[in-house]
């Protein structure tokens, strides 16, 4: 319609931060309290850095599927390349571990971040070279990664060294000035992630890039290279998010990650990101997993429902964000 | 062109019944008034056109009156009796046929389902194909449309399935016919069979509203102007004697001297752009020319005759051939936009929603989103200098909008287009291509962006303007290069810049020098 003339433009200060932003930080606050209504105990201090260093495994993959998503794309295969990675690394550090000691576990870190992102790399080149759409390139590539991690442990599992146990152990039980480190790792990822998001020309592209591809290549963004980048991204996410769960899992086994790319496409779109692409919220993604294992934790600490039935709620949940994502976009 | 448009009927006698009258009609969205005091009538053998710029409720009227909207106040009288549609079908069982402005047919179904879709016709529960087919056969052969019913829509051209699209209209009983615009999606060439079609209809005594932008066919068409602004009526005109400039200054709602800027006179010599051979597969082929320093070079011809994918070629967006290209005398090759821009060399394109903006960004991302490694030369985003980028390019392009946090989405046409000028001229190019400036935005707009264009080629650099409006060309270039059929078919200046010859070299393979047909600009 006609537009008004005679008005200045005015540009707002600062943050204009709509309720569809603020929508998962609400739902955190609402659960926390039926959380405390339901069992005190769950506002314990002990029980709350439990739960979220829970979460921050799945929100550290979220944050990288953040950017993949946001970018227009999406990545099945995070929950078998995590467990693929952690294989690599483990069978790497029991493989040095005789000559170098102790030595093994930063060694072991920098072969699963390489490994994170050559699969991110993968990914990201068949997805743009190949031309393929996401959903079924990284189909399948998580069979390939899930049949690899089966293949390498023989079907069984690979067990982290005896030797290499208790060094290794603080990287995820461990806490500086009693945070955990998982919670530190996390914060430091999500900081960097929403830096690079916000306030990078590669974030702006990404975003333009998952917008609509004609409008970046007419301006002169290589579509190609923003993603493909975002995949690399999601690789090393997953990477890190590998090397601090090492401790925690001990192991690797044809199972380990199972099913952990719905959790994360699931926390990703209650953090407000658009699936379709074209609008990433890191932090609301770190939000969405939290709440994701916030549900959890409370079906186990009440009576109401079966804790069998926690996928169900997530599920639940997943089409409920959409449905207000849907609303919200009028 | 035709005799039919002169015909004397037009003049009329007595004024007849109007079949549909609007009372009053009024419509507003969440506060918002479209459209107030809407009141005309459309009679019998009569067309009746309407026009007005972008958002001055043509729109809105013509869902009003076919039953897609219901007005918030007023109502419609048909032959001097109250009627409410509460929906499109209420309308159409009422006589009144609406034909849409964009083609909306099922393009893998076949031409006799789409005319029927919705409204089969069957026996004992059974489709019955064959009274469909051979009615659709009828109603084909009415217009004038020689498709076969059995065709399927997506092997038809553009022309073909606005008539399919007509004829759906006017399956069954019609009294009432509003065009939509419907010659906005159609070549010069494939107008003047449906003004035709039109004419047809009106001497039949059917009602017909015409919606139309385009003044010229308002003039050989219309018996009577209702003209709109700001969701208003200005009034109701006889058209005889309303020229098109007339019926732009009613639109406008001042009296403007003239669309165009003023002609520089001036010396053009040094070659700014040169292109030698250029092939772009299936569209383009060997075609050589050069722009030169501080012109205006226009490149018309008709859809699909190879002018976007030229520059799209040239700029590395589609796969091309080129046997040199010389900017500024040097040679140069670009794999890419990025490329393209960085060597100084701007392209805008045709399609300013699609291709050109994000809809949904704010304006600053959208402004500096060609030219990120200029505006933030650091990793990080220098969001201060990037305001202050929008702030100026506001002030320069005078964009208008509400706040500087509005979407892209939420400008009008020509304020998006000022934007994507804006956007594209950050790079700071020595030769822009812009690929159809002016289309769908209104005259105030329109004037303003040639006197951009002008204003760029006066700061020393060089502009090819594409376009499918000939007056535009003849307006604002210096010279105007003709395409047709991936070649370029004839060079007009001067004097000889006009509709007719622009007409010619677009549609006729004969050009200036009787060429031979397949050795065309050899």
């Amino acid at each position: 319609m006609a537009d008004v003339a005679a008005a200045p433009p005015r540009a707002s200060q600062g943050w204009s931060i709509g309720w569809g932003d603020a929508g998962p930080f609400l739902a955190l606050i609402a659960l926390v309290a039926i959380g405390f209504l339901i069992n005190p105990d769950f506002l314990s201090a002990n029980n709350i850095a439990n739960v979220v260093t829970r979460s921050a495994f799945i929100a550290i993959i979220a944050i990288g599927a953040t950017f993949v998503i946001s970018s227009g794309g999406l990545d099945l295969s995070v929950g078998s390349m995590a467990a693929f990675i952690t294989g690599v690394m483990i069978l790497f550090m029991n493989w040095v571990a005789p000559n170098v000691g102790t030595a093994a576990i930063p060694l072991g870190m920098a072969v699963a971040l390489v490994t994170g992102i050559a699969c991110g790399l993968l990914n990201g080149t068949i997805v743009t070279l190949g031309r393929i759409e996401p959903f079924i390139a990284t189909l399948g590539t998580m069979g390939i990664f899930r049949a690899l991690i089966t293949y390498m442990t023989d079907g069984g599992t690979v067990a982290i060294d005896r030797s290499l146990r208790d060094a290794y152990r603080p990287v995820y039980f461990g806490d500086v000035l009693g945070v955990p480190i998982p919670i530190l790792v996390s914060l430091a990822v999500a900081l960097v992630a929403a830096y690079v998001l916000y306030r990078t020309r590669f974030g702006r592209r990404c975003v333009a890039v998952g917008a609509n591809e004609d409008v970046a290549r007419y301006s002169g963004i290589s579509v190609t290279r923003v993603r493909t980048m975002a995949y690399v991204i999601q690789g090393a996410c997953v990477a890190i998010a590998a090397i601090c769960y090492v401790p925690r899992l001990g192991a690797a086994t044809p199972t380990t990650g199972l099913l952990w790319e719905l959790q994360v496409i699931t926390a990703v779109v209650i953090g407000g990101t658009a699936l379709r692409g074209g609008r990433g919220r890191v932090w609301g993604t770190v939000a969405g997993a939290v709440i994701l294992e916030f549900i959890a934790n409370l079906m186990v600490l009440s009576d109401f429902v079966s804790e069998y039935l926690v996928a169900a709620v997530q599920g639940v949940i997943i089409i409920i964000a959409m449905l207000i994502q849907r609303m919200s976009k009028r | 062109m035709t005799a039919l448009g002169a015909s004397p009927s037009r003049a009329g006698g007595a004024a007849p019944a109007p079949v549909l009258r609007s009372e009053r009609l009024a419509k507003e969205f969440g506060g918002v008034t479209v459209l107030s005091d809407a009141s005309l009538d459309i009679r019998a053998g009569e067309i009746h056109a309407v026009i007005g710029e972008n958002g001055a409720g043509k729109s809105t009227l013509m869902r009003l009156l076919s039953g897609y909207l219901k007005p918030s106040d007023g109502g419609l009288l048909m032959d001097g009796e109250p009627v409410i549609f509460d929906r499109p079908s209420d309308a159409q069982a009422a006589g009144i046929a609406l034909v849409h402005q964009e083609i909306l047919l099922a393009e893998a179904l076949t031409v006799t389902e789409n005319i029927f879709i919705g409204r089969e016709v069957t026996r004992f529960g059974r489709l019955d194909e064959r009274a469909m087919r051979e009615a659709a056969a009828a109603q084909l052969a009415e217009i004038g449309c020689n498709v076969s019913p059995r065709a399927r829509v997506c092997d038809l051209s553009l022309a073909n399935r606005q008539l399919v699209q007509i004829a759906k209209a006017l399956l069954g009983t019609h009294r009432v016919v509003i065009f939509d615009e419907p010659t906005a999606v159609l070549t010069h060439e494939e107008v003047d069979p449906l003004l035709d079609i039109i004419l047809e209809l009106k001497r039949r005594g059917v009602a017909i509203l015409y919606i139309s932008h385009r003044l010229d066919e308002v003039e050989r068409l219309a018996d009577r102007v209702t003209v709109l602004r700001d969701g208003r009526m200005v009034g109701t005109y006889d058209a005889e004697g309303l020229t098109p400039h007339r019926m732009a200054s009613l639109m406008v709602g001042r009296e403007f001297a003239s669309l165009y800027p003023a002609r520089l006179e001036r010396e053009l010599a040094e070659p700014a752009l040169e292109i030698e051979h250029a092939e772009v597969p299936g569209f383009v082929r060997d075609v050589s020319l050069t722009l030169r320093k501080g012109e205006i070079l226009g490149l018309a011809g008709m859809i699909g005759a190879g002018r976007t994918e030229l520059f799209e070629g040239l700029i590395g967006l589609r796969a091309a051939s080129f046997g040199a290209v010389r900017l500024h005398g040097r040679p140069v090759h670009f794999g890419s936009p990025a490329q393209a821009a960085a060597a100084g060399l701007g392209y805008l394109t045709e399609d300013r929603k699609g291709k050109g903006l994000l809809l949904g960004e704010r304006l600053a991302p959208n402004l500096t989103l060609a030219a990120l490694d200029r505006v933030h030369p650091l990793a990080g985003l220098d969001l201060a200098g990037e305001a202050r980028q929008l702030d100026q390019a506001v002030r320069s392009y005078d964009i208008r909008l509400r706040n500087l946090d509005a979407k892209a989405g939420q400008l009008s046409g020509g304020n998006q287009q000022k934007l994507l000028l804006a956007k594209v001229m950050l790079n700071d190019p020595s030769v822009i291509i812009i690929d159809e400036p002016t289309r769908g935005i209104d005259i105030a707009n329109k004037s303003q962006i040639y006197a951009f264009i002008q204003s760029l080629v006066r700061e020393g650099r060089s502009c090819v303007v594409i376009s499918s409006e000939m007056q535009e060309l003849i307006g604002l270039c210096d010279r105007i290069l003709v395409m047709r059929s991936g070649r370029i078919n004839g060079e007009l200046t001067g004097g000889a810049m006009s509709e007719s010859n622009v007409a010619l070299y677009a549609t006729s393979s004969v050009a200036g020098e009787k060429i031979p047909e397949e050795h065309a600009h050899g």
